[in-house]
């Protein structure tokens, strides 16, 4: 065994027992305790939780490469997913905080007095959490395999009965209080690495003032263009403008209507505290999330700077692809490079026999076969996650950074799944099971039924996890646009219009859904139904990403106008839109548990 | 966005849930409570799109010769400004609404 995986058995070790124990500390009795962790969880610590929570595998371990790939137009995932946040503290946390129930589903069907619209509220919420949960698991099962060389079955399975354990006996409240304690290590593991290639490259240790102040983006603009790329902040380079906006739109907009974020915010003991944890929220999200484009800068520049000077050395005859030994003018070698050519993620293939590797635009290979070069001058092929995972070997730091950095994977993927269970299943739980078939079930029978539903949660996401459809990749950003044209209209209007009525939003989200589902289904049916090519390619310029924007505007358009049309709401559920308007008064909810 | 046809009738004794303080809480006041708090959401959200929306996206090309430090200042904008700007908006919301609350005596 190797000093790293040592290392990593060590720190996954340690951090997976304190999740478990502050799970098993946390353990809840009732249902309060279980969908909303009593409301009694301080604003800044929701404020970590909601971080974990929402930053995901993909955030910790693909965004920093996914912007590196496409320079200025990385803004998409920068701005949309932070953007939504300032949506959530203005227009949505501190009204429902008011309302004080357990779920979005719960506002949705008392504001609009329908089952109905209960109903689909709690649809949408379980198919949002389960695209998005099914990536989550098999993340678990990739740092594992990456780091520990477990199978990523095996993965899958130990990340699962984690999950259970501190999920099942604490619900939100065990949840809530591991989170706080993953976001810890995952934003650790994010700057320690981050700090140390930022010193190596600019000697300015904070990566947000060298981004900008260094000299590092003009050289890597002139670098970029020797090599015959755009410059690096080229805007719409890989999207249209129009698309970038579409797109940036319904990830902002489907932060702020994902249902296990807001339900965080019901976790919390007053509207006060409501506000004040979407502020640390973001700004525990943002240390991530403006250190993330400059490592994608750093790394690129790093990546192609190392690749122009060094020389091959050595080339290894492999299976699947040749291993290239390349070493510095100096003589020393290279040796982040080889180690990461075996996993696969980077491949290089010295086409024309220069003994130099060349970076260019376009393809270096057919595909992923990297015995397979095409005919164009690029020679490398690098995989994006490798931007954040070679980091710390580029740095050359100790053994125990490597293994912080996959114990901060890991912390983001179980954080991110375990609040997407728990929203999942008090959709059905909750929502389904108590609010709409069964309104007369004792405490002790809807806590089974919370138990067993997130029981089944986690087989079902782990099912997936094992053996994940081809399109879960390529669908879970589109769990934005969803929740974009579903939830976030029908909220809002449930605060901000008073005039809004049960017809307009059953018509609104039933549409809103309808279309963007449609959509997404058409422009993507290649992966999802096999067809030769996409049925549809885009709606108006607008890709499948950025289609829930579009999905949303009908969602608007229809409740505003049917609402208009049709009776006004009955006068209770007028006095109810008062109430949650102002953070302290009568409550006019019936029945607050 | 808000339209009452008919006003919310005055509510008398709707004393704090836990304070117990008696409290006068008429139609006008909500009306205006309500009425600061849009205006506040309103000029944040102003903010909030001019330097996301606006600066980072529909002006990125125009933007792209003015300098912040040593990068466009659009691309500064699109990948560092106006995140942080996003955090100060939330902060300042929070503040602002502190203060109303207590000038309203709906404070918690």
């Amino acid at each position: 065994m190797s000093q790293v995986q040592l290392w990593t058995y060590i720190v996954v070790g340690i951090t997976f027992a304190m999740y478990i124990w502050i799970g098993y500390s946390n353990r809840v009795r009732d249902t309060k305790g279980f969908y909303v962790a009593g409301q009694g969880v301080p604003a800044i610590a929701n404020g970590a939780a909601t971080a974990a929570d929402w930053m995901s595998a993909a955030s910790f371990i693909s965004m920093a490469g996914l912007i590196s790939t496409m320079g200025y137009d990385g803004a998409i995932y920068l701005l949309g997913w932070t953007g939504g946040y300032v949506l959530l503290a203005l227009l949505l946390a501190p009204y429902l905080r008011k309302f004080g129930k357990y779920t979005v589903p719960d506002f949705v069907g008392d504001r609009y007095y329908s089952q109905t619209a209960r109903l689909i509220a709690a649809i949408a919420t379980v198919i949002i959490s389960l695209t998005y949960v099914a990536g989550q698991m098999r993340g678990v099962g990739i740092v594992f395999s990456r780091f520990v060389g477990l199978p990523i079955e095996w993965g899958v399975v130990l990340g699962m009965a984690v999950v259970a354990f501190f999920a099942l006996l604490g619900g939100m409240k065990g949840i809530t209080w591991t989170q706080v304690a993953q976001y810890v290590v995952l934003i650790v593991a994010y700057l320690i690495p981050a700090i140390a290639i930022g010193m190596l490259l600019t000697g300015n240790p904070i990566p947000q003032l060298s981004f900008t102040f260094s000299d590092i983006i003009p050289r890597l603009n002139a670098v970029q263009v020797d090599l015959g790329f755009k410059e690096y902040t080229q805007p719409f380079q890989s999207k249209t403008q129009l698309d970038v906006l579409a797109v940036t739109i319904a990830l902002m907009v489907g932060t702020a209507g994902l249902p296990h974020v807001i339900t965080r915010f019901y976790t919390v003991p007053s509207v006060r505290a409501a506000r004040y944890s979407a502020g640390w929220a973001l700004l525990f999200i943002a240390l991530l999330y403006t250190t993330a484009p400059a490592i994608a800068a750093f790394a690129r520049y790093n990546l192609i700077d190392t690749l122009q000077n060094a020389t091959v050395a050595n080339v290894i005859e492999g299976e699947k692809q040749n291993i290239y030994e390349l070493q510095y003018p100096d003589g020393t070698p290279v040796s982040w490079a080889t180690s990461w050519q075996k996993t696969g993620l980077l491949a290089f293939y010295d086409k024309n026999g220069d003994g130099k590797i060349e970076m260019h635009p376009g393809a270096a290979f057919e595909g992923k076969n990297f015995k397979a070069p095409t005919d164009s001058t690029n020679e490398v092929y690098f995989d994006n996650d490798i931007i954040v995972l070679a980091n710390p070997e580029i740095a050359q730091l100790a053994p125990i950074v490597i293994a912080l950095v996959a114990a901060g994977g890991l912390a983001a993927a179980l954080s991110t799944a375990s609040g997407l269970l728990l929203a999942m299943s008090s959709a059905a739980s909750h929502d389904i099971y108590y609010r709409i078939l069964r309104p007369n079930a004792t405490e002790r029978q809807r806590m089974i039924m919370g138990r067993s539903m997130i029981l089944v949660a986690i087989l079902l996401a782990g099912y997936f996890g094992i053996n994940p459809p081809g399109f879960v990749s390529q669908v879970v950003a589109m769990a934005f646009g969803l929740a974009a044209a579903s939830n976030f209209p029908a909220i809002l209007l449930g605060i901000f219009d008073k005039r809004a009525n049960s017809a307009g939003a059953i018509w609104g989200m039933a549409v809103g859904l309808g279309f963007t589902l449609v959509m997404i289904l058409l422009m993507k049916s290649n992966v999802i139904f096999g067809t030769p090519a996409p049925i549809i390619k885009d709606f108006m310029g607008i890709s499948a990403e950025g289609i829930g924007t579009v999905g949303m505007i009908f969602n608007f358009a229809l409740a505003l106008i049917i609402s208009r049309v049709t009776a006004a709401p009955p006068p209770e559920i007028q006095e109810l839109v008062e109430s949650v308007r102002i953070p302290r008064g009568a409550q006019v909810v019936e029945g607050a548990h | 966005m808000t339209k009452t046809k008919d006003a919310p009738k005055p509510a008398t004794g709707k004393g704090g849930g836990g304070g117990g303080k008696k409290q006068t809480w008429s139609a006008e006041k909500a009306k205006a409570y309500w009425r600061r708090n849009l205006t506040l959401i309103g000029i944040l959200l102003a903010i909030w799109f001019l330097v996301s929306y606006v600066f980072g996206i529909l002006l990125a090309n125009i933007l792209y010769g003015v300098p912040i430090g040593q990068i466009p200042a659009s691309f500064w904008f699109a990948q560092q400004g106006a995140i942080i700007i996003f955090v100060i908006l939330i902060f300042v919301y929070c503040w602002i609404m502190d203060r109303v609350d207590k000038e309203f005596d709906v404070n918690e």
